[in-house]
């Protein structure tokens, strides 16, 4: 996607709205806001834009909300989450949700709109927070039962590859950077992290079930 | 002249007979009749009592004169009481009614266990109107401190929680007897229960209400504690560091950090993790020294820890060398930001600083870089460990710091 991303910003804090408006204005459009859950899906039904920039925390059920009540209508509009929370459950409960990224609130203005991009073209955003909390999560390679199903399984563990990116992300390297250090392209990374994306969505793991459950959002029965 | 006195103020409540419970012993009634007469108290209660013992007719006469005559308008809580009992008698009436209709169409279970049920229903409702209104008075209103309740308690109207058990107790006998259990051995322990049942109920309202009572008031106090100790915490930090912010709104760089540092703070009160017996875990211990070295070099530190451990001598080692490493970083190589990013297995430890400042070249590193050689390098080599230090020039400086131990 090389024009510039159409996209919405949903905060309850008006001046955090006011701030990364005037952050992105010279990157990206900003073709609306929203305060609460409701306002925010009316907009976004109405501009269908490229990237929702979700705050985590909101009255009334949060980033996690929007996206469960966008998710029925297949508007390919894609989210990332911005939160001032750096706790663990929070993150994964809003991946899990949907969001193809997570970035906190502290993000600087240049990063935050290389991060709307790379969302607007299907990548994957990873702060290094986020990577920690993926190994983490995906640790304990002995901690998957062996009765599941092999696909199952797959999804329940990293490839030494993905767990390789990862680290690099965590370590504050840039997708150029990484594709240097490990001899692959940018695209294959951009790959490994999307499919690091679609595990941490799809896995039903313990521990990113635990985190999902902690904060309430994601009902026990089903992922 | 204080008989002149005695004889007006008693002259003029006398025209009629009225009960003066705040000065009988249960109900006020001998006082009422004593003042109607214009004699001593004492004489009318040596009467009542030798009615009393007159085949137990006193007890019928004091209870319905109880029941029957109100209160004095002259004694404390008249207008709350009167209405109280006009409603009892009412309930005795229709209930007496009842019971002699059923008796005369033959609907009768016996004398022997109605009359006991009755006794012992008169007996418990005069012990639990009293409790009842205090809880009902307590939940209604504001919180109340221990000492009122329990005060509150106290001015119960103890001869009624008496006559109330007396009754109860007598209708548990009564009903003993009926049953014929008094003599029976076999039956004692249907005996036991009974008895047991009426003290049951005669005194679980009383506890309900006070542990109710006390445990909201417990819980309102701590909540009140919490509250005064969260506006300290949020007036002794965040408070003041606002007003160093607007002091200093013309610094930047001297606002960010403040900003990064209160909110660094406020983040560790809000999620506190209090150390195991004062010891830092390994990542507790690199998150802390970022922070110091953050704040010492005004340079976001951004920590990321995956997997932790008990800190011991060579870990310990690593979080100097950590430290140093981060240090150089933030006074060298002039970026915005350092990466920490540590890896904790159970058989080794990694932990990565990155920077995307200035770079050097690590072939010649100039004197005042001595620290990597000698508190880096020598001191990782020490404990078996190993570190290495990746620089580009213009790009910047990766510290990688290696060591293999098994946990424990």
């Amino acid at each position: 996607m090389s024009a510039r991303p159409r996209v919405v910003i949903v905060d309850d804090h008006h001046l955090f709205r006011a701030g990364v408006r005037a952050e992105l204005g010279g990157d990206v459009d900003v073709v609306g806001d929203a305060a609460g859950v409701q306002q925010a899906v009316a907009i976004i039904r109405r501009e269908a834009p490229d990237v929702v920039l979700l705050d985590v925390h909101m009255p009334d059920g949060g980033g996690v909300e929007v996206i469960r009540q966008l998710a029925a209508d297949h508007t390919p509009v894609r989210f990332l989450a911005l939160s001032v929370s750096d706790a663990a459950e929070d993150v994964i409960a809003v991946i899990r949700a949907g969001a193809r990224g997570y970035v906190t609130k502290s993000i600087s203005g240049t990063e935050l709109a290389d991060a709307v991009r790379r969302v607007a073209d299907g990548d994957a955003v990873f702060s290094p927070r986020l990577a920690g909390f993926v190994l983490d999560a995906f640790a304990d390679e002995h901690s998957t039962i062996g009765r599941k199903p092999a696909e199952q399984e797959e999804l329940d563990q990293l490839t030494p590859r993905e767990r390789e990116v990862l680290r690099h992300i965590a370590r504050g390297y840039m997708y150029k950077e990484i594709a240097l250090s490990l001899g692959i392209s940018v695209k294959t990374v951009e790959a490994h992290v999307s499919a690091v994306l679609r595990k941490l969505q799809l896995s039903s793991r313990h521990e990113l079930s635990r985190w999902a459950v902690q904060r309430r959002l994601v009902s026990l029965d089903g992922p | 002249m204080p008989a002149l006195q005695l004889a007006q103020q008693s002259a003029t409540p006398a025209a009629f007979l009225r009960r003066r419970p705040e000065r009988g012993l249960l109900g006020g009634v001998c006082a009422g009749v004593a003042e109607l007469m214009g004699v001593d108290v004492l004489v009318v209660r040596f009467v009542m009592a030798g009615l009393v013992f007159a085949a137990g007719v006193g007890v019928a006469i004091y209870a319905l004169a109880w029941a029957l005559i109100p209160v004095s308008p002259n004694s404390e809580g008249a207008a709350r009481e009167h209405g109280a009992w006009r409603d009892a008698v009412v309930i005795v009436l229709v209930v007496g009614a009842v019971l002699f209709g059923l008796r005369r169409f033959g609907l009768w279970l016996g004398d022997g266990i109605i009359w006991p049920l009755v006794l012992g229903g008169c007996g418990l409702a005069l012990v639990w109107r009293p409790t009842i209104a205090i809880g009902a008075g307590s939940s209604s209103g504001r919180s109340r401190s221990p000492q009122e309740i329990l005060r509150r308690l106290g001015a119960v109207d103890l001869p009624r929680l008496m006559i109330g058990a007396l009754l109860v107790a007598f209708a548990a006998a009564s009903l003993l007897h009926a049953f014929g259990v008094l003599h029976s051995l076999g039956k004692a322990i249907g005996a036991v229960a009974i008895v047991a049942t009426m003290l049951g109920l005669l005194i679980a309202p009383w506890f309900v209400r006070v542990g109710r009572s006390l445990a909201s008031e417990r819980a309102a106090r701590i909540r009140e504690q919490e509250r005064a100790e969260l506006a300290a915490h949020l007036h002794d930090s965040v408070l003041q560091t606002l007003a160093l912010i607007q002091k200093r709104a013309g610094d930047p760089r001297e606002v960010a950090g403040l900003a990064r540092r209160q909110e660094r703070e406020l983040r560790h009160w809000l999620h506190a993790r209090p150390a195991a017996n004062g010891q830092d875990s390994l990542a507790q211990a690199l998150e802390r020294t970022a922070a110091e070295v953050e704040e010492l070099h005004r340079i976001p530190i951004e920590v990321v820890t995956v997997g932790d451990r008990q800190l011991n001598g060579p870990l310990e080692a690593m979080v100097h060398a950590t430290r140093e490493a981060m240090t150089n970083a933030a006074k060298f190589a002039g970026c915005e930001r350092v990466d920490l990013f540590a890896e904790i297995d159970p058989q080794r430890v990694e932990i990565f600083v990155r920077d995307r400042g200035v770079g050097f070249d690590t072939d010649s590193v100039p004197l005042d870089r001595r620290g990597v050689r000698d508190s880096i390098i020598a001191r990782m080599e020490r404990y078996q460990g190993r570190a290495v230090v990746r620089s580009t020039l213009g790009e910047g400086t990766e510290v990688e710091l290696v060591m293999a131990q098994a946990s424990g």
